[in-house]
C-alpha cells in the first residue's frame, strides 16, 4: 500500500523489551501509512503491542530498555535512530500525542495557563502574553466555557472530561501534522466521550490533522476511523478500511472481537466469546499467534501451529494474516452481503 | 403472583461533609443516593446503569448494608434488613453476595484461592458433602477453571480468571441475591464475553436474582431483564430491557443511549446524537428541581421549581420527568427499529 500522499509511514516496526524472564517481542513488523486529514485506527486488546507502538514513533521509549528497529518516516525523514535533542524538536510541534489518564499526564504542581504557555514556547520564539493568548484561543477552541480560571487551575481542580479536553487543546497548540491519541476517552463516561470524539472529528475537519486512533472499543472505532489495524500478540493480523473491517473481516480474531461485543440492536443473541487468554508475548507461539485460540485452525491443519501466516492481500487495501484460504473464508463468515462499495 | 426477593424502599445515602479542625461540625452532605426505591423478583436481572458518580456502585452497597442506608428500607424476602445489629446480618451473608470490579484488589493475594473460596464455608460454619476442598474443585470447575489449581495464589491469574474466582466465591453458598459492581468493566472484549455467558449460565442453574451495577449500557441490555437509569442519585426512568431500550422517555436516557457508540459504521455515521452540554453538577449541592435541569434540552421552569417524582407511564415503565417523551429513537438507537442489523 505504498501511498505518496502518507505523512506519516510506519515500516516493519518491531520493539522487543529484555526483561529477567526473556525477550519480550512487544510489537513485530508492524506496517501502516496515514494521511492528511483521515484517521487510522489501531484496535486490539491490553497486551496487543497498540500503545507501545506508538511510544516508539513518538521516541519515547527509553534506548536502554526498549530495542526498536524498522522505520517510521515522516516527511521524507527516518525517525528510528533519530538522536533524542531532534526528537524533541518534532514531538508536539510536528507530532503531538495524547494520553488516556490525563491526570498523569499533566503536571500537577503545574497552572494548566503555565503548562501550555511553555508547550508553546518550548516550540516558538514569542513573548508570554502572546503564548498566553495563543492558549486562551486553544481552550476555547476545545470547549471549555470558563477560560480564564481553567488558564489559573491545577488539573486536578478540573474533571476528567475538562482535563481531556486540555490536554487536546495543548497536543494541538503547535498545529501538528499528526496526532497519535491513545486511548482518548477509555477513562470518560459515554456522554463526555461524545463530547470528546466530536471535538476530535472537528478539530481535524479544520486542521487537516493525521490521527493514529488507538482504541481497544470497535464502537469508537466505527465513529471515527477510515482505515483500522487489528493487533495481536505484538503483530497486525488484519488491515482494512473500517467498513471492509466491520462487514467483511477476513480473519477469526476479528470476527471473535466482533462476535464478543453486546449488541443493543440484536435481541438475546448467546454471546460468542473467543476461548482462552492472550499470548504470552516471551514464548511467541511459532506458528500463527492465534491459532492456540482459533476455532478454525483445525479446519487449515498443521499449518497453522507450525509457520507463521504472512500479511497477505485479500482485496484491494484490505489485508489479513491468515492461512484460510479465501474460498474457506467466504464459507464460514460470508459477510454483509453485496453492499461493500 | 410470586413475591420480590428484593424490595428497596427510598434508601438514601448522605456522606457527612465536616469542617473545622479541632470541633468537627457538619456543613453539608454529597447526596450519593437521594431517595431510590425498586424491586427485584427472584432470579431476575436489574441493570442499574448511569455514569460515574451517580451513586450506582453506593446503591448496590448500600442494599447489602456493606455501606449503611441514612435513611429508607431494603426488604429482603419479606424481612426488613436495614434494622438488623451487624451479628444478625451473619446468617444473611449466605443469600446474599456480592461481585467486585477489580479482580486485583478483591482478591488476598497472600491466600490461595482454594482458601478464598472455601472461606465462605468456614465463615457460615458450613460442611458441605463430600467436604469443603472438593467443594471448592467442584467450584472451580463450575466457573471453568483448572481444579487442580486450587493451591496457586490469585497472581497467578490474568483479570479474567481472577474475576471467575470472584464468581466462585460469591456462589459457593448458592446465594439468592448477587449484586454485581462493574463485573466485566476491567476486562478486554473477549474476555467479558466469557464473564457475561459465565454469569447467565449460573443464574440459569441456580435462580439467582442480580443487581448488576454498571455503566455500559449495551452489557446492561445484554444481561437485563429490567433496567433503571440514574443520575446524580436518583433513578430517572425504570423498565422493562425491551421497554427502555424501544421507547425510553427521559431525556437523560435519551442522551446516554445516542452517546453510546455502535460497532457499525453505517448505523454509526447515519444517526444523530445528542451531545449533552456541562458537565454532572456536585451532589454536594444538586441543582433544585429536577436534578438534570442544568444539562435538559426540554428545560421548563417547571424543572428548576419542582422535583419530577417517579411515576408510572405504562405497566413497569416509570419515569422521573416533567414532560416525558418518547422520541423518534430510530435516528438515536437502532434498537427502537426493532431489526437486527449486524448480518
Amino acid at each position: 500500500m505504498a501511498n505518496s500522499s502518507a505523512l506519516l509511514s510506519v515500516q516493519n516496526l518491531s520493539v522487543e523489551f529484555t526483561t529477567e524472564d526473556g525477550i519480550v517481542h512487544a510489537v513485530s513488523n508492524l506496517s501502516y501509512e496515514v494521511s492528511a486529514g483521515k484517521t487510522l485506527a489501531i484496535v486490539g486488546e491490553s497486551g496487543s503491542g497498540k500503545s507501545v507502538s506508538s511510544l516508539a514513533i513518538m521516541g519515547l521509549l527509553g534506548k536502554s530498555k526498549a530495542k526498536v528497529t524498522g522505520d517510521v518516516l515522516f516527511e521524507e525523514r527516518n525517525l528510528v535512530g533519530t538522536d533524542p535533542e531532534q526528537m524533541r524538536l518534532l514531538r508536539g510541534r510536528e507530532i503531538a500525542m495524547i494520553f488516556q489518564d490525563p491526570l498523569s499526564a499533566l503536571h500537577p504542581f503545574y497552572r494548566i495557563g503555565a503548562q501550555l504557555v511553555e508547550a508553546v514556547q518550548v516550540h516558538n520564539q514569542v513573548q508570554e502574553n502572546q503564548a498566553l493568548e495563543r492558549a486562551r484561543t486553544m481552550l476555547e477552541r476545545v470547549g471549555i466555557p470558563s477560560v480564564d480560571r481553567v488558564l489559573k487551575a491545577y488539573p486536578h481542580e478540573l474533571s476528567g472530561g475538562m482535563r481531556q479536553r486540555v490536554m487536546i487543546a495543548m497536543a494541538l497548540i503547535n498545529d501538528p501534522k499528526v496526532l497519535i491519541a491513545d486511548e482518548p476517552t477509555t477513562a470518560l463516561d459515554v456522554t463526555v466521550q461524545a463530547q470528546i470524539l466530536q471535538l476530535l472529528k472537528d478539530l481535524q475537519a479544520e486542521f487537516n490533522t493525521a490521527i493514529v486512533l488507538i482504541t481497544h472499543d470497535l464502537g469508537v472505532v466505527a465513529d471515527m476511523a477510515d482505515e483500522v489495524v487489528v493487533m495481536y500478540g505484538g503483530s497486525a493480523v488484519e488491515h482494512a478500511s473500517a467498513r471492509e473491517l466491520f462487514y467483511q473481516p477476513q480473519m477469526p480474531y476479528t470476527w471473535g472481537l466482533l462476535d464478543s461485543i453486546p449488541k443493543v440492536q440484536s435481541l438475546d443473541d448467546r454471546l460468542e466469546p473467543i476461548p482462552g487468554t492472550p499470548p504470552s508475548l516471551i514464548n511467541v507461539p511459532t506458528g500463527c499467534v492465534f491459532a492456540p485460540r482459533c476455532k478454525y485452525a483445525s479446519t487449515v491443519g498443521e499449518r497453522c501451529l507450525t509457520e507463521f501466516p504472512e500479511l497477505l492481500d485479500v482485496s484491494d487495501g484490505h489485508q489479513a494474516r491468515c492461512h484460510l484460504s479465501a474460498q474457506q473464508r467466504k464459507i464460514l463468515r460470508p459477510g454483509k452481503s453485496g453492499d461493500v462499495s | 403472583m410470586t413475591e420480590p426477593i428484593m424490595r428497596v424502599t427510598n434508601v438514601t445515602k448522605h456522606f457527612p461533609i465536616s469542617e473545622g479542625i479541632f470541633r468537627q461540625r457538619q456543613s453539608g452532605a454529597v447526596r450519593a443516593v437521594d431517595g431510590i426505591s425498586f424491586e427485584v423478583m427472584p432470579g431476575e436481572t436489574l441493570g442499574l446503569v448511569g455514569e460515574s458518580g451517580c451513586g450506582k456502585s453506593t446503591a448496590g452497597r448500600t442494599i447489602l448494608r456493606l455501606v449503611e442506608p441514612t435513611s429508607g428500607t431494603v426488604e429482603f424476602a419479606g424481612n426488613d434488613i436495614t434494622k438488623l445489629a451487624k451479628r444478625d446480618l451473619v446468617p444473611l451473608r449466605r443469600d446474599l453476595q456480592m461481585i467486585f470490579q477489580d479482580p486485583f484488589s478483591s482478591l488476598n493475594p497472600r491466600h490461595t484461592i482454594g482458601d478464598i473460596i472455601a472461606a465462605p464455608f468456614k465463615v457460615q460454619k458450613v460442611k458441605p458433602t463430600g467436604g469443603i476442598q472438593q467443594a471448592v474443585q467442584d467450584l472451580l470447575e463450575r466457573v471453568g477453571l483448572n481444579p487442580e489449581h486450587y493451591n496457586r495464589y490469585p497472581g497467578d491469574f490474568s483479570g479474567g480468571q481472577r474475576q471467575r474466582i470472584g464468581i466462585a466465591r460469591a456462589i459457593a453458598l448458592q446465594p439468592k441475591f448477587i449484586v454485581c459492581d462493574e463485573p466485566v468493566s476491567a476486562l478486554d472484549v473477549s474476555i467479558q464475553a466469557q464473564v457475561l455467558n459465565l454469569l447467565e449460565d449460573i443464574q440459569n442453574d441456580y435462580g439467582i436474582a442480580y443487581l448488576f451495577v454498571a455503566h455500559d449500557l449495551s452489557v446492561v441490555h445484554h444481561i437485563s431483564d429490567r433496567v433503571a437509569v440514574m443520575y446524580l442519585g436518583k433513578i430517572m426512568e425504570i423498565a422493562s430491557r425491551d421497554d427502555l431500550f424501544a421507547t425510553s422517555m427521559h431525556p437523560y436516557t435519551h442522551a446516554l443511549m445516542s452517546a453510546v457508540p455502535i460497532a457499525d459504521p453505517d448505523l454509526e455515521r447515519n444517526r444523530e446524537r445528542i451531545i449533552l452540554k456541562g458537565e454532572l453538577p456536585s451532589p454536594s449541592n444538586p441543582p433544585s428541581g429536577c436534578v438534570f435541569n442544568t444539562r435538559c434540552p426540554k428545560k421548563t421552569d417547571l424543572c428548576v421549581s419542582s422535583v419530577p417524582e417517579l411515576r408510572q407511564i405504562s405497566p413497569g415503565h416509570e419515569v422521573a420527568c416533567h414532560y416525558p417523551e418518547v422520541i423518534s429513537s430510530a435516528t438515536v438507537h437502532p434498537a427502537a427499529t426493532g431489526m437486527d442489523f449486524i448480518g
